[in-house]
């Protein structure tokens, strides 16, 4: 790796990193549906840390497989979304601080 | 298997199949994995207590991210830097791997100066660890938890930083794209890692 390849234009990826996040704070001023905004942010933000890890982290020039392993941890934060969806539908209703439910009163 | 060893002298028996040029960076990138699912665990979990929550403060607003959205731009700054020093030690320029890995160190103990700072003008706003005068208590929780897991990263970074400064400055190491150039670039991930985490963090704690 040392020589394998040439040098990516860190500056180029810089500006590229600074633009995308001036991006993402114009887009939460944006006045859009809250899930645009949420989708917008989410791809922007990958979008960044993809170009960390391939550029600065140089894994873009490494074995496909090292690429693979790098991403196992976006699997696992998927599935614990999926995993934790159910517990929002059990809840009946969102709780607050000021309006904490006394359990086991009414319910049942 | 015997002729493997004796091409390649050393300590280590054989050529790291993903990482050819060391084991360390193999390893280093596993830990970076394994630490990356912590993070994903945190942030998961602030999602489904946000969500289960009707009385979230709008983060963006409470937060102040013109300070932070600051911290983010030092923090790629100093991987533009880390990158550059890396650079440095490849070409065999001393003095230039000096500097640029220096104002990495201070990129990194900047950021932890303003979260210091922010810290202190939140907690003094009356956030907690355990209560939040705009609404749910798990937004403090939350908000320290991550941050601060974030930010004991940042400082372990800088003392890493700091030793491999260290190293490249000692006059009888040898630079160039041998041993030094790995151990630099392996420290290098690191860094990078702790500054595409921050990537995440700013986006779901303070943006969304």
């Amino acid at each position: 790796m040392a020589e394998g390849h040439a040098s990516p234009n860190y500056w180029l990826i810089w500006l590229y990193l600074f633009i995308l996040t001036v991006t993402e704070i114009a887009v939460i001023f944006t006045p859009v549906a809250k899930l645009l905004i949420v989708i917008a942010l989410v791809s922007l933000a990958l979008v960044k840390a993809t170009l960390v890890a391939a550029y600065f982290m140089h894994l873009r020039f490494e074995a496909r497989t090292l690429a693979l392993i790098a991403l196992t941890p976006l699997f696992l934060g998927a599935l614990l979304i999926f995993i934790l969806i159910p517990d929002h539908s059990a809840v009946a209703h969102k709780t607050a601080d000021s309006v904490k439910v006394a359990p086991a009163a009414g319910h049942r | 298997m015997s002729q493997v060893a004796t091409m390649h002298p050393g300590t280590e028996p054989a050529e790291s199949p993903l990482t050819p040029e060391s084991w360390g960076k193999l390893g280093m990138w596993i830990f970076l994995v394994g630490d990356a699912m912590g993070f994903g665990t945190l942030l998961a979990a602030y999602g489904a207590m946000r969500f289960g929550s009707a009385d979230w403060p709008n983060p963006y607003q409470r937060l102040g991210i013109n300070l932070t959205a600051f911290m983010t731009f030092l923090l790629i700054c100093s991987s533009v830097t880390m990158v550059k020093g890396l650079e440095g030690v490849k070409n065999g320029q001393r003095r230039i791997a000096q500097i640029y890995l220096l104002l990495t160190i201070i990129g990194g103990a900047g950021f932890l100066g303003l979260q210091a700072f922010e810290w202190t003008k939140l907690i003094n706003e009356g956030l907690k660890i355990f209560g939040n005068p705009w609404g749910a208590s798990l937004f403090g929780t939350t908000f320290f938890i991550i941050t601060g897991f974030h930010g004991l990263h940042v400082t372990g970074g800088v003392i890493y930083l700091s030793v491999m400064l260290a190293l490249v400055s000692k006059p009888t190491t040898a630079l160039g794209t041998g041993w030094t150039y790995n151990v630099v670039e392996i420290s290098g991930l690191y860094w990078h890692f702790v500054d595409l985490v921050w990537i995440m963090v700013f986006t779901f704690i303070y943006l969304l």
